[in-house]
């Protein structure tokens, strides 16, 4: 009795392990996960720490949004404008990527992760402000 | 009451054509409203000028009919006319279908579709437009709790109290879909207290126009017809509902043409709008209001044939009537300095051009398909449906 | 955003003179500017408030039959192109022909958005994305639009515009997409750098200085001394809806 408890509570275990392993939960030291090829933003470093803006960039990008519109508040840490100037990637000559088109910043993660952008219809995706600072 | 025996649709080849007719056209609906997503509404007829177009007349007329639709049931239960009772379980499938067959033709339309979450989560109470969806809403659940009420032999005794609060909640719904136009301060040719009453009028001739219509249809695919007792009925009630809405269009125009400074709007459906003109007084007056005045009030009728033209008739009389209301309202300039010509690129000044689409069409008509395919499923699914007393 | 540069650290001679250069050199610039505008701009991260009342007097005698500049320099201004369609292409401002039933007599005016204290356009929204920001503008936010556009019905001055296509190439301080309704927002990205509207700045380069920008707040601003002064009016004055614009001369 005892042993056929025991060797219930094993087989679960071992299917638990297995099915956490196979959706990522647990880092397994094999993987080969595909992830994202993001291409380099220029400048020091974004204006969050890469773990936070990871999980929350939508977060400061909708909250900063209803700030502006609303109420003209036009800070450039939190603002799409702020986000574009760094992260959009040139080409040799000079000419700026759309920062949705395949294989740019916000393009590549929002791909992988399946999640459909609704930035883009509206805003520009490159830097076209004249005061637009490019570091 | 329990003399009244009531049985879903048959499955026969023919009630499964009717649906897959209905499908057809349901899904054309949805492949025209997908393209003008996608597209954009630059491949629909609707402009800067006239932004409402053939859906949102197809629209309004299913919304409005699906209220008046309801009116039967609640001549049974809220006015005690037991008579009309074989056809109140009908009547609010009926309402359901129409309502959520307009409603889904209006949020197809819309610029943004993706952002009907948005729509159910921001209001602005100071909008008609925010109430109504309140109101569409509550209606659909309220008219299940009167089904259910209706179907549950144990709850019965409440048919009455429900049936009273959907009475209301109907009247108020359908003030509020005429106040969307009602509202418009800007626009002579919408601003008034009197389309609210009108939209009222209109139900009550619409929705009735498509009981007999739909109700007869569904019987009929079940090798039976409706009581020509009640069809009776339903014809003189309509006749008198489409002289109602007439009499309100009369007094609309009346009172315009007393004012110089709104005669214009009047003169121009009445007499100098071309295709407006036209619909309105072939479509909407002689055809949509007349002869089936006349049909159905002339002489007694025998037979159901003349009843069912009528009916037929104020239906397209109706379509015809909202589309001179709300594109040809659209279509009269409207004016910016009073006592002024005006004219600019932007059309200022001229009676706006509108030639309707086939995606407006294929978007309107899959509304009206959506409608049919759930009324029809929905009398398969549930008894629905009366029986034929044996003295028929 | 620009503030006026501290000098302090330069000599007090060529800081003196540096000042007065720039003095003299933003009273040419145009008429309506004043220095003390510029230096009482909001910075950014100060949110607007009621303070202000930004409107534009249009002067209909000045405003010339046939020219367009301030139509112009809006489009550029936002991006605006033309499709082809005029009847489905954006404008935010128009210029209207008017003639006089009676008299036949003749005027030009623009119409755009007269961001009214009363907005039709407002009350009508079902998401509340058309708003009336705390210092006058009427804007429409396009997050929260879902394009029903139930306020160009209720504009008694046909002055907002339905995106009917995808569009490209959009510019950083004028984002518009299909499916959303936009209309004239007074260039609110110009203003709260405190700067004038496009079409302002265009009719002063033309030389026909027809319309004038200024805080209705402000008594001592040349708006609101023109407005008590020389007899101004609203569009369809009987609607009652308070406009930020007002004309004068007819």
């Amino acid at each position: 009795m005892r042993n056929c408890r025991k060797r219930a509570g094993d087989i679960l275990h071992a299917s638990a392990l297995f099915v956490l392993l196979g959706l990522g939960v647990i880092p397994s030291p094999h993987a080969d996960v595909v992830t994202p090829q993001v291409p380099a933003a220029r400048g020091e470093q974004c204006v969050e720490p890469v773990e936070i803006m990871r999980r929350d960039h939508f977060e400061f990008i909708t909250h900063q949004r209803d700030l502006t519109v609303h109420q003209g508040i036009r800070t450039p840490r939190y603002s799409l404008a702020g986000c574009i100037n760094c992260h959009a990637t040139k080409t040799a000559a000079g000419e700026y990527l759309p920062v949705n088109a395949q294989g740019e910043f916000c393009e590549t993660c929002h791909t992988y992760a399946a999640v459909k952008i609704d930035c883009f219809s509206c805003h520009a995706t490159v830097p076209t402000s004249k005061i637009s600072q490019s570091p | 009451m329990n003399s009244i025996r009531f049985h879903p649709s048959r499955s026969s080849a023919a009630f499964w054509s009717a649906c897959g007719i209905a499908a057809v056209f349901l899904l054309i609906g949805l492949a025209a409203a997908h393209h003008m997503e996608t597209a954009g509404h630059w491949v629909t007829g609707m402009t800067n000028r006239v932004v409402w177009g053939m859906p949102h007349v197809f629209a309004v007329f299913l919304i409005v009919s699906a209220s008046g639709a309801l009116n039967v049931a609640s001549l049974a239960s809220v006015f005690g006319r037991s008579d009309y009772k074989p056809l109140s379980r009908l009547s609010g499938l009926l309402a359901i279908g129409l309502l959520v067959g307009g409603l889904s033709v209006l949020v197809l339309d819309l610029g943004r579709p993706d952002r009907l979450i948005v729509a159910m989560t921001h209001y602005n109470f100071r909008s008609i437009f925010a109430w109504n969806i309140f109101l569409y809403t509550g209606f659909l659940g309220i008219v299940a709790v009167y089904l259910w009420m209706m179907f549950e032999p144990r709850m019965n005794r409440f048919v009455g109290g429900v049936g009273g609060v959907a009475f209301v909640w109907r009247l108020i719904l359908t003030t509020g879909t005429g106040s969307i136009f009602g509202f418009l301060v800007a626009r002579d040719t919408f601003y008034s207290a009197l389309l609210a009453p009108l939209f009222i009028a209109m139900s009550l001739a619409f929705g009735t126009a498509m009981t007999l219509l739909l109700g007869e249809l569904v019987l009929r695919l079940k090798g039976e017809t409706m009581s020509e007792d009640l069809v009776r009925k339903l014809a003189r009630l309509l006749g008198y509902f489409v002289l109602s809405v007439a009499f309100f269009v009369m007094v609309s125009h009346l009172t315009n043409l007393y004012a110089a400074s709104r005669q214009n709007v009047s003169l121009f459906l009445l007499l100098s709008g071309g295709l407006y003109t036209f619909l309105f007084w072939i479509g909407q007056i002689v055809l949509g209001t007349l002869v089936p005045a006349v049909l159905l009030l002339g002489r007694r009728l025998n037979s159901s044939g003349p009843i069912l033209l009528s009916a037929g008739l104020v239906v397209m009389g109706g379509l015809v009537q909202l589309y001179v209301l709300i594109i040809g309202g659209q279509a009269f300039p409207m004016s910016i300095v009073s006592g002024f010509s005006e004219s600019s690129a932007l059309f200022d000044g001229v009676v706006a051009s509108y030639r309707s689409s086939l995606p407006e069409w294929g978007l309107g008509i899959g509304g009206f398909a959506l409608a049919v395919l759930i009324f029809l499923v929905g009398t398969r699914v549930l008894p629905f449906l009366p029986a034929q007393s044996p003295s028929q | 955003m620009s503030r006026p540069d501290s000098h302090s650290a330069a000599p007090p001679r060529r800081a003196f003179f540096t000042q007065a250069g720039a003095g003299v050199a933003l009273l040419a610039l145009a008429p309506g500017v004043r220095l003390v505008e510029l230096a009482l701009a909001r910075s950014d991260d100060e949110p607007v408030t009621s303070a202000n009342r930004w409107g534009l007097l249009i002067d209909t005698d000045k405003c010339q039959s046939g020219c367009t500049e301030c139509v112009s320099a809006c489009n550029e201004e936002h991006g605006i192109v033309g499709h082809g369609r005029p009847e489905t292409d954006a404008q935010w401002i128009r210029k209207v022909d008017l003639k006089d039933d009676q008299t036949g007599h003749e005027l030009s005016i623009p119409v755009l958005c007269q961001h009214c204290e009363e907005p039709p356009c407002v009350d009508v929204c079902p998401t509340g994305a058309s708003f009336r920001r705390d210092d006058g503008i009427v804007l429409v936010d396009k997050h929260i639009c879902i394009g029903c556009r139930y306020c160009m019905m209720a504009c008694p001055f046909q002055a907002r515009s339905f995106i009917h296509e995808d569009l490209s190439g959009q510019l950083t301080h004028a984002p518009r997409g299909k499916g959303v309704v936009e209309s004239c927002t007074l260039c609110v990205h110009r203003i709260d750098k405190g700067e004038q509207p496009a079409c302002v700045e265009a009719c002063h380069k033309e030389g026909h200085h027809a319309l004038v920008f200024g805080d209705l707040k402000d008594s001592d601003s040349e708006l609101a001394t023109l407005n008590s002064t020389v007899a101004t009016r609203e569009l369809r004055p009987e609607l009652a809806l308070k406009t930020s614009v007002r004309y004068t001369s007819f």
